[in-house]
C-alpha cells in the first residue's frame, strides 16, 4: 500500500518577506494615523454655528441672480474665454519644442535635463501660486492670467507629449532616417504621425482644464470670471456668485462633452 | 560596388558584435547573410549606412568611404542605399503613397515634404512602382490597413524609389507566411536583376536564402565563417555557422531543387519548419 503523502500547504508569498518589518510597518502606520486624527482641532460649537451660514450660502444658490450684475458677469466670462483661447494656443505652441527636448530618445543629455527642468518647474507649483507671481510681475488683469495658464499648459502638454514620443515605435523612425531625410523631415515623418492622435487629444483636454483654471486664477487678481466671482463673495451676493458658478459649470460641461466627442473621433 | 574593410563594432556594453568583417559585394549581386541570432547580421547592415556607427574599419560604397562622411554627406549617401525592414517599419498612420514618397525625403526640401508637394516625377515613379507590385488600388489606404505581404511590398517601393545602388534588407520575411515569403523574395530578386542592384539580405530561413541568393555569407559571433555559392552549403557548413544540429532535411532540399522555386512543390516538412 502506498504511503500517504502529507498534503503540501501553499500560501501566496507576502509582499514584504520579513515578518518583523511587515508587522512593524502596519502597527507604525496605525499609530501615526491615530495621532494625526487627534491633532486636528475640532471646534464643535463653531461648526454648529457655521451650519446656519452654510445654509444661507446654499439658499443663495437656489435663487441664482443672473440679472442684477449681468454686465460684470458677461464681461468676466468673455475675458475668461479670451484668456483660455490665447493661453491654450501659446502654451501648446511652446510645449512642442519643450516636449521634443524632454524626450530621452531624441534630445542630447544637456537639452533633456534643461527641458525636464522647465517641465518640473511648471508642474511643481499650483496655478494659483504661479498666478500670484505673475500678478506681481505684470499687475492685475488678463495678461497675468494668460501667462499663468500658458505656463501651466507647457508643463502639462510637454510632459505627456514627451512620454508619448518616448513610446514611439523606433523602427518607423529608423526607416525614415535610412532614406537620407533631414532632421526636420525625420520629425515630420518618423515621429509626428505616431504621436499626433495623442497630441490632439491632450490639446482638447487642455482647453477645458484651462477654462476652469481661468476662473480660479481670477480670484487672485489675474483677470477673468474669477475676479467677478470674488467680488460677488466679498459683497455677500450669494445669488450672483451662484449665477456665476452655474455658468462656469455649464461652460465646462459643454467643453468637456464636445472635446471628448472630438477625441473619440481622432483616436 | 560595396566593400567592407575590417568592419568592427563594439557596443558600449563592451560586446564585440563585429570582429573585423571584410567583404566585397559587386554590382548586381544578391547576397544572403545567414547566421544565428546575435551573430551580428543586423549590426552589419546597419553599419553600412551608419544607422549604427561602426567603431572600426571602413565601408566603401562606390569608392566613397561612408565612415568618413559628415552628417550632411551621410544623408546624401544614404539616399543611394535603400533599406527594407523586418516587420516592414512603415509609417503606420500615413497612406501607402506617403510611405512610398518618404523614400524621396533625401531629395526634396523640408517644406515640400511638409505639405506633401512632391515633384511630379517622384509621383510618377511612385505610381510606376505601385503598379509593378500591384498596389495601385491602395494608394490612399493607411499603411496599417494592409496585410503583411502588401505592407512589405510598400516597403520595397519605398526603398526602390530612392533610386538606390544598394539594398540593405533585414529579415524581409520574418513575419510572413511561407508562400508570401517566397513571393516577396522573388519580387526582391527580380527587381534587383531588373535594376542591376546589389543587395545584402539578412535572413534566418536557410532554405529561402539558398533558393533566392546568388551568394551566401555565414556570420557567426561577428566573424565570416562561410562565403560561397548556395550549392556549397552543406551540413558541415551549417554546423560551422549555427552549431551542431541535424541538417540533413535542410540541405537535402537544396540539392534537389537546384535553386528552382515553385510554390506548389513545397515540402510539408519545410512548411512546418517555417511555421
Amino acid at each position: 500500500m502506498p504511503e500517504a503523502v502529507a498534503a503540501r500547504r501553499w500560501r501566496p508569498p507576502p509582499l514584504i518577506a520579513n515578518p518583523w518589518l511587515r508587522h512593524g510597518l502596519m502597527i507604525g502606520a496605525a499609530i501615526y494615523l491615530y495621532l494625526a486624527i487627534n491633532s486636528v482641532p475640532v471646534n464643535w460649537p463653531r461648526i454648529v454655528m457655521g451650519l446656519e451660514r452654510g445654509a444661507a450660502f446654499v439658499a443663495g444658490f437656489l435663487s441664482p441672480d443672473f440679472v442684477s450684475r449681468y454686465d460684470e458677469i458677461f464681461e468676466g466670462l468673455l475675458e475668461s474665454v479670451i484668456m483660455t483661447v490665447i493661453a491654450t494656443v501659446i502654451g501648446i505652441a511652446l510645449s512642442v519644442p519643450v516636449a521634443l527636448g524632454a524626450a530621452r530618445n531624441l534630445a542630447p543629455r544637456p537639452v533633456y535635463y534643461f527641458c525636464r527642468f522647465i517641465i518640473a518647474s511648471a508642474r511643481t507649483f499650483q496655478e494659483v501660486i504661479i498666478a500670484i507671481l505673475f500678478v506681481k510681475m505684470f499687475g492685475f488683469g488678463v495678461l497675468a492670467g494668460v501667462a499663468t495658464i500658458s505656463f501651466a499648459t507647457i508643463g502639462f502638454m510637454a510632459k505627456l507629449l514627451a512620454e508619448d514620443i518616448e513610446a514611439i515605435e523606433p523602427s518607423q523612425a529608423e526607416a525614415v532616417r535610412a532614406t537620407g531625410a533631414s532632421w526636420l523631415q525625420w520629425l515630420n515623418f518618423g515621429i509626428q504621425p505616431q504621436v499626433l492622435p495623442r497630441f490632439i487629444g491632450l490639446s482638447l483636454y487642455r482647453v477645458d482644464i484651462n477654462f476652469r483654471e481661468s476662473a480660479v486664477v481670477g480670484i487672485v487678481g489675474a483677470g477673468g470670471i474669477g475676479a467677478t466671482l470674488k467680488t460677488a463673495f466679498d459683497r455677500y451676493e450669494y445669488g450672483v456668485a451662484a449665477a456665476i458658478l452655474i455658468l462656469i459649470i455649464a461652460i465646462v460641461m459643454a467643453c468637456e462633452y464636445s472635446s471628448s466627442w472630438i477625441r473619440r473621433r481622432v483616436q | 560596388m560595396l566593400a567592407l574593410e575590417g568592419l568592427e563594432k563594439r557596443y558600449r556594453t563592451g560586446d564585440l558584435a563585429l570582429k573585423g568583417v571584410s567583404l566585397e559585394v559587386p554590382a548586381g549581386q544578391v547576397m544572403a547573410l545567414i547566421g544565428p541570432s546575435g551573430a551580428g547580421k543586423s549590426t552589419l547592415i546597419r553599419c553600412v549606412n551608419r544607422l549604427i556607427e561602426p567603431t572600426g574599419g571602413r565601408v566603401l560604397l562606390k569608392g566613397q568611404d561612408m565612415t568618413a562622411l559628415s552628417a550632411r554627406g551621410l544623408r546624401r549617401a544614404r539616399r543611394r542605399i535603400g533599406m527594407i525592414f523586418q516587420e516592414y517599419a512603415l509609417i503606420e498612420r500615413l497612406t501607402v503613397m506617403e510611405n512610398v514618397l518618404s523614400g524621396r525625403l533625401g531629395y526634396v526640401g523640408f517644406w515640400s515634404s511638409w505639405f506633401r508637394r512632391f515633384p511630379q516625377a517622384d509621383i510618377d515613379a511612385a505610381f510606376g512602382l505601385l503598379d509593378r507590385v500591384g498596389l495601385t488600388p491602395f494608394v490612399d489606404k493607411r499603411a496599417d490597413a494592409l496585410s503583411g505581404g502588401q505592407r512589405q511590398r510598400v516597403g520595397i517601393c519605398r526603398a526602390l524609389i530612392q533610386n538606390p545602388d544598394l539594398l540593405l534588407i533585414d529579415e524581409p520575411t520574418a513575419s510572413l507566411d511561407p508562400k508570401t515569403s517566397r513571393q516577396i523574395m522573388r519580387l526582391i530578386v527580380e527587381l534587383c536583376t531588373e535594376r542591376g542592384l546589389a543587395a545584402i539580405i539578412n535572413i534566418h530561413d536557410v532554405a529561402l536564402a539558398q533558393q533566392f541568393a546568388q551568394r551566401i555569407v555565414g556570420l557567426r559571433l561577428g566573424e565570416v565563417v562561410f562565403d560561397g555559392p548556395p550549392s556549397r552549403l552543406d551540413a558541415g557548413v551549417l554546423t560551422e555557422i549555427y552549431g551542431e544540429e541535424d541538417w540533413s532535411q535542410t540541405v537535402r532540399h537544396a540539392s534537389e531543387e537546384g535553386g528552382e522555386d515553385d510554390d506548389e512543390a513545397l515540402d510539408p516538412a519545410r512548411l512546418a519548419a517555417n511555421a
